[in-house]
């Protein structure tokens, strides 16, 4: 088998603030094989988002840097190591980026076509026409209709859908083999939703490209992605196949995730919520970072760091006291 | 709001006329008609403006001369016409090296931020802390009088109003999503200042040096007037005026008319600035 695509071992984030060092990302593992949708599952403030800012070196604030790990793409180039201008290379080339809000992510005073070619010269030596008729072929394949006449429209002549349709086209004009995909649908109604993720899936069939999807909605991971990381506190607390996370959870926050899901018209009263708040940066708690909130926890949990064991070849968890019966695949 | 106003910015013609229609319409008009004025100025003006004429020295107003003619014999409306040209031109240039430069700084100042940042605005405090008028006055005689001083001294004074317009929108800018994707997207800083935020960024600006080149024509004025710009003979509104001044008791269309030139050229400008501050929703 060809070496993932992407790889990120132990990748961590500290934030430099007032009150020393903190950790906004623990030791984050996770591989990406081609043509694979991974969904990165989590609260707000999880570290999801600030996980892949750091793959593609984008973090928000110079008080935040890498304090350790790695992130090789292609079994090669680590990119946490890579000098800027390399770096640019990567973004945009070789991972693209797509963002929650497509209003206010698109340039508003460059027409779409524009913002498409400029990607592309900017990364490849094309010519003008040329760019222009690879840039209608992309809005073509990201489905919008008639992209010959819309190439020239602005942002705001679209509508939200198509918006976030031309973000896409806008950060696969260079054909990267990796798109970051931070919440793509939230901004959007259920429908359009429907029509992004059915377009995702789509563009992995044809491109083979490898997604990593960064949602805190179930319902859209149960629908497209192949693999699965919940993150809690900075940390992933389990990660695996798609089918065995919603099915056969383990670890006491995914399971309560997966209960706190509306289904359908079958339950009447409440939503069921997991009682507590996610634990702010600042007041971090030892152990398990779950376990103020977990129902299940005990003093160990309370001390020690559950370790990240793959008690399955592909099923990583974090946990003293996992839920249910472990089927041995590996070691318990 | 700075989306929907950039937005506006190139999309201006698509949007309901509102009250800033009018004064648009009137400014581009009336500098529209200088334009064409100082294109044609020789088709138009009835006389040579530098020729003196010994026989019609201090006329007044009259068929022959409508504006009158000077001490020197020479027609006022001819002069004026052909004054046109340089105070034109001394409102064009006299604007234009200040914008790009106090655009640029600004972009530096505002995308960089840190330590670039705060050199940069200690070098507008400095600017700022002279009279204008005395630090423009001092370049110019340093330099030497003339209109390329002028020009000089106009950029090197001028340019901290638009450095500091775009470094605030700057401010703002530099941390839009539109910019974060920019960026995710590979592009250099240099691409992400000057392609995607400055397009943003500069409209204040653009409207802003509307109301600046009122301000630099009657600059212009103001120091031909001092005998430190254009030099006689040659036609400007503000040296017709120093040098009429002395006869104002006995022809007072010398002054009069170059006078009016100047008001009507600045109206111009101001109008058109009002009307696209309106229109685009910039307030100044």
């Amino acid at each position: 088998m060809s070496p993932p695509v992407l790889s990120v071992r132990d990748l961590s984030v500290i934030a430099k603030t007032d009150q020393g060092p903190q950790t906004l990302v623990d030791r984050v593992s996770f591989e990406l094989n081609r043509g694979e949708i991974l969904g990165l599952v989590g609260e707000s403030g999880s570290g999801k988002s600030m996980t892949c800012r750091a793959i593609i070196g984008l973090l928000p604030s110079s008080r935040i840097s890498i304090s350790g790990g790695s992130v090789i793409l292609r079994g090669k180039s680590d990119l946490t190591h890579l000098e800027e201008s390399d770096m640019r290379k990567v973004r945009g080339g070789d991972i693209g980026m797509i963002f929650q809000n497509p209003s206010s992510h698109l340039d508003p005073v460059m027409s779409i076509g524009g913002q498409i070619t400029e990607s592309i010269r900017y990364h490849h030596q094309v010519n003008r026409a040329e760019a222009r008729n690879r840039a209608i072929e992309i809005l073509h394949q990201v489905g919008i209709s008639d992209p010959a006449q819309r190439i020239d429209d602005y942002p705001h002549e679209f509508s939200g859908g198509m918006r976030q349709r031309a973000m896409i086209a806008v950060a696969l004009a260079c054909n990267p083999e990796i798109l970051i995909a931070d919440e793509p649908t939230t901004a959007l109604d259920v429908t359009v939703q429907a029509q992004i993720l059915r377009l995702l899936m789509d563009l992995r069939e044809k491109r083979e490209l490898s997604i990593i999807l960064i949602t805190h909605d179930l319902g859209v991971v149960a629908q497209v992605c192949d693999t699965v990381a919940v993150m809690y506190g900075g940390r992933i607390c389990e990660r695996g196949p798609k089918r065995e996370i919603i099915l056969d959870a383990h670890h006491p926050y995914t399971t309560g995730l997966i209960d706190c899901q509306p289904s359908g018209g079958s339950h009447r009263g409440l939503v069921k919520t997991i009682a507590g708040q996610p634990p702010s940066q600042g007041s971090m708690p030892t152990g398990c970072a779950f376990h103020p909130r977990c129902a299940h926890a005990t003093k160990e949990c309370a001390q020690t760091e559950p370790a990240a064991v793959d008690y399955q070849p592909n099923h990583m968890l974090a946990c003293h006291h996992p839920i249910g019966e472990i089927n041995e695949g590996g070691r318990a | 709001m700075n989306i929907s106003r950039s937005v506006n910015a190139r999309f201006g013609w698509r949007l309901k006329f509102n009250s800033g229609v009018v004064p648009l319409i009137i400014g581009i008009s009336i500098l529209g008609g200088w334009l064409l004025v100082a294109i044609f100025a020789p088709l138009l003006a009835p006389y040579d403006p530098i020729f003196q004429d010994a026989a019609v020295r201090l006329k007044p107003p009259s068929m022959a001369h409508p504006f009158g003619t000077d001490n020197f014999g020479r027609d006022v409306l001819s002069r004026v016409i052909w004054g046109a040209r340089i105070d034109l031109q001394i409102a064009t240039f006299g604007v234009v090296f200040a914008f790009v430069i106090g655009t640029t700084v600004g972009s530096i100042a505002g995308y960089y931020g840190g330590w670039v940042d705060m050199v940069l605005m200690r070098l507008i405090d400095v600017v700022l802390a002279f009279p204008f008028l005395v630090l423009m006055l001092t370049i110019i005689v340093i330099l030497g009088p003339g209109l390329g001083s002028f020009y000089v001294a106009m950029a090197l004074v001028g340019w901290v109003s638009y450095a500091r317009l775009i470094r605030a929108q700057f401010l703002v800018l530099k941390n839009s999503d539109f910019a974060i994707a920019a960026v995710s997207l590979g592009y250099s800083h240099k691409r992400v200042m000057f392609r995607h935020l400055l397009p943003n960024a500069i409209l204040g600006s653009i409207v802003f040096s509307m109301s600046d080149a009122v301000l630099v024509l009657l600059n212009g004025a103001a120091i031909s007037y001092l005998g430190l710009g254009v030099q006689p003979p040659t036609a400007e509104w503000g040296t017709m005026i120093a040098e009429g001044q002395g006869f104002i008791t006995i022809g007072w269309w010398i002054t009069t008319f170059p006078g009016l030139a100047i008001v009507l050229l600045a109206m111009g400008f101001s109008m058109l600035a009002d009307g696209l501050g309106e229109i685009l929703g910039v307030r100044q």
